[in-house]
């Protein structure tokens, strides 16, 4: 089983981000950058397929900036075999990552290709089913479920609250959504043997970005809470604002 | 609980290779997500969260320096790391695994035979056994080597009789490290604690210290194998050389410590509003933030210095002494100002703070109280013993 898994380098969630004085891109400054959760939990998910064929191979793709080894080597310590780096620094829009993604992927050997179903700065979720089409793949989305059987996985999502299960043909490329796996600590062990993992870092073409990003704002600041108290007259005041200013009722 | 935002005023990051920096971040995200949500149940109920040994394990944090069979190996500034993580949530937990790495598995490394390492490596490696270290004695803390627990030949083995107190992990331990007195010299034995005659007995009620197990070792009449002894230990230089292991760890653990009190006083002057103003708008705040993360930034620099020295072969237990004296000294004044800082809050088990100052009284006084780590330097500096023995 010959897994690749595609992932980005993306802001920690926990940060609390500043728009940076071009008004176009974030403010870098003390900001932690983290593997995007739902593509480490196609790491993960790509890890334990491997190890339940018993053989095969997980290799990690990133198209970013020279920092993303970071997120490089966290998956070559979960588990990983190997990895390659195309080196971008520019911010790309989905379709210009999709489209260097195939670069970096045509000619490898492969039976599955994983994604985040997004990442977690821009939220495209684009990239996983442009790619497939780029690649002239089969694409499941949003999979929390995953069993591979001879040429055919099953993938399992959420529709409307029901499970849809599919039967694609591999190779495909599915996008891992919650549950599909849950990420391991990358142990010591794996840390210190991941420096001694194959990663290789190669050229693409990025310019076949179709959007470009014209300005970036944060959402406007939240109102201050309302105490509602106890009462008579607090509960006719909730009322009146889950009607009249929320709407929910 | 804010999240935690590690001070690092000099970038010291930069300093470090990508591997460290990842040993760290695993092991602080482990932390976070793991620990920090029972430390304060254990803290106040007195108890070790054993359930989470499998997970430290999993890890590799045991003995995880060691260069054993397909153990981490890591080097000294990510083992370092390591241990300011672990005390980053409480000094119990780096105490444990300090335990069990340094004062446990390194003499059995170091000092053990073949038959030894085989049968003890592993285990305490992934977790299976629980180890302790049996130096200090009801009447022998500073002085260790006036120790009354002796040995005596029988047969082809030796049988041990005395009682060790203070000893971290005791109650949960299946193996102790006991050191002894064999024909007038100290000789370290490895000794199961099942062995007949070997009782443990915890030692309730610390005001300190309080997520560790903490228990008396009393030995009447344990007989034991002559493999029991550490063939490679002759005098107190055996266990010294463990408390070196030891104390190199708790330089950079309560820098760790230091880091998660500065960060909540830091953060919690921000957003407490006194005077119609946040605290930490105040100049005496300040000045009190001002001092404490000037003594972590220079701890943690001299960690660092240390620990690359270690790489390099040229650490001395003295530069040890000076970091363990220095860092156990500033994290403790960080923490009583810190818990002054956070007024009433400050006494609440929902900060942290009062808590990291009760355990660094323990990690003050253990592993040489810093008086005697001050003897130790002078003697050093001057070539004059001061310790007062004849
Ligand atoms: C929570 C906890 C866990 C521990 N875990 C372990 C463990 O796992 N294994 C183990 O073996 N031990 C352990 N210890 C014991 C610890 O190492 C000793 O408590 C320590 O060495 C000090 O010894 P003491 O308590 O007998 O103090 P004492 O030696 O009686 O010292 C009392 C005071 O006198 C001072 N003093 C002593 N001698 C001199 C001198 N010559 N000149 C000037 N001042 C002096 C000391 O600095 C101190 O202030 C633990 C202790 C604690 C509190």
């Amino acid at each position: 089983m010959k897994i690749i898994v595609c992932v980005k380098r993306v802001v920690d969630t926990e940060t609390r981000v500043k728009v940076a004085a071009d008004g176009r891109s974030i403010d870098l400054g003390g900001v932690q950058f983290i593997m995007a959760p739902y593509d480490e939990m196609a790491v993960e998910k790509a890890i334990q397929l491997r190890d339940a064929a018993g053989t095969g191979s997980v290799t990690v793709v990133t198209v970013g900036p020279a920092a993303a080894t970071k997120e490089l080597r966290t998956a070559l310590a979960m588990g990983a075999d190997d990895a390659v780096h195309a080196v971008v620094e520019a911010r790309m829009g989905p379709n210009a990552t999709a489209e260097a993604l195939k670069q970096v992927i045509d000619g490898r050997e492969y039976d599955l290709i994983l994604c985040g179903k997004q990442a977690t700065d821009e939220d495209d979720a684009a990239v996983g089913p442009l790619l497939a089409a780029a690649l002239g793949l089969p694409c499941v989305a949003f999979v929390h479920g995953l069993t591979v059987d001879g040429r055919t996985a099953i993938a399992e999502r959420e529709v409307d609250g029901e499970t849809e299960r599919l039967d694609v043909d591999l190779p495909a490329v599915i996008t891992a959504q919650k549950g599909l796996a849950e990420a391991r600590y990358p142990g010591l062990k794996g840390i210190m043997a991941a420096k001694k993992k194959p990663l290789e870092t190669v050229a693409c073409d990025a310019t076949g970005g179709k959007t470009e990003l014209r300005s970036l704002e944060l959402p406007p600041a939240r109102a201050a809470m309302v105490k509602i108290e106890p009462t008579a007259a607090g509960m006719q005041s909730l009322l009146t604002a889950l009607r009249n200013d929320k709407k929910v009722l | 609980m804010a999240k935690y935002e590690a001070p690092d005023f000099f970038d010291l990051d930069s300093l470090l290779t990508e591997e460290e920096r990842m040993v760290r971040d695993a092991v602080r995200d482990w932390v976070s997500d793991r620990f920090m949500p029972v430390v304060e149940k254990a803290y106040s109920e007195g108890y070790f969260p054993k359930d989470l040994i499998p997970e430290l394990a999993e890890l590799g944090v045991l003995g995880g320096n060691l260069d054993y069979a397909d153990f981490p190996r890591l080097g000294p500034v990510a083992y370092g790391l390591v241990m300011q993580e672990l005390e980053r949530g409480d000094s119990g937990l780096r105490s444990f695994v300090s335990v069990q790495g340094a004062l446990v598995m390194f003499p059995i490394w170091r000092y053990g035979s073949d038959e030894q390492k085989a049968r003890w490596l592993p285990a305490l490696h992934s977790g299976e056994a629980v180890g302790c270290f049996g130096l200090t004695e009801p009447d022998h803390g500073s002085d260790p080597g006036g120790m009354e627990t002796k040995a005596v030949r029988d047969g082809d083995g030796f049988v041990l009789n005395g009682a060790k107190m203070w000893i971290t992990n005791g109650n949960m331990a299946q193996v102790a490290v006991v050191w002894a007195k064999l024909d007038g010299v100290i000789h370290g034995f490895v000794v199961p604690t099942d062995a007949p005659g070997f009782t443990v007995r915890e030692q309730r009620g610390k005001h300190s210290l309080r997520a560790s197990v903490t228990s008396e070792l009393i030995f009447q009449d344990v007989r034991l194998p002559a493999s029991a002894i550490l063939p490679g230990a002759k005098g107190l230089g055996g266990p010294l050389s463990c408390l070196n292991q030891a104390r190199y760890g708790i330089a950079w653990g309560v820098v760790g410590a230091a880091m998660a009190v500065y960060d909540e006083v830091r953060q919690y002057g921000l957003t407490r509003i006194q005077f119609g103003k946040p605290i930490a708008s105040f100049q005496l705040y300040q000045a009190k933030l001002v001092e404490s993360l000037t003594e972590i930034t220079k701890a943690q620099l001299m960690n660092l210095r240390m620990g690359r020295l270690k790489e390099a072969g040229g650490v001395t237990p003295y530069h040890v002494s000076m970091a363990k004296r220095n860092a156990c000294h500033h994290a403790l004044e960080i923490a009583r100002t810190g818990r002054d800082m956070l007024g009433a809050n400050g006494v609440a088990g929902e900060y942290q703070t009062m808590r990291h100052m009760c355990n660094l009284e323990s990690v003050k006084t253990y592993e040489g109280t810093h008086d005697i780590h001050t003897l130790i330097l002078g003697r050093q500096i001057t070539g004059l013993d001061a310790f007062g023995a004849a």
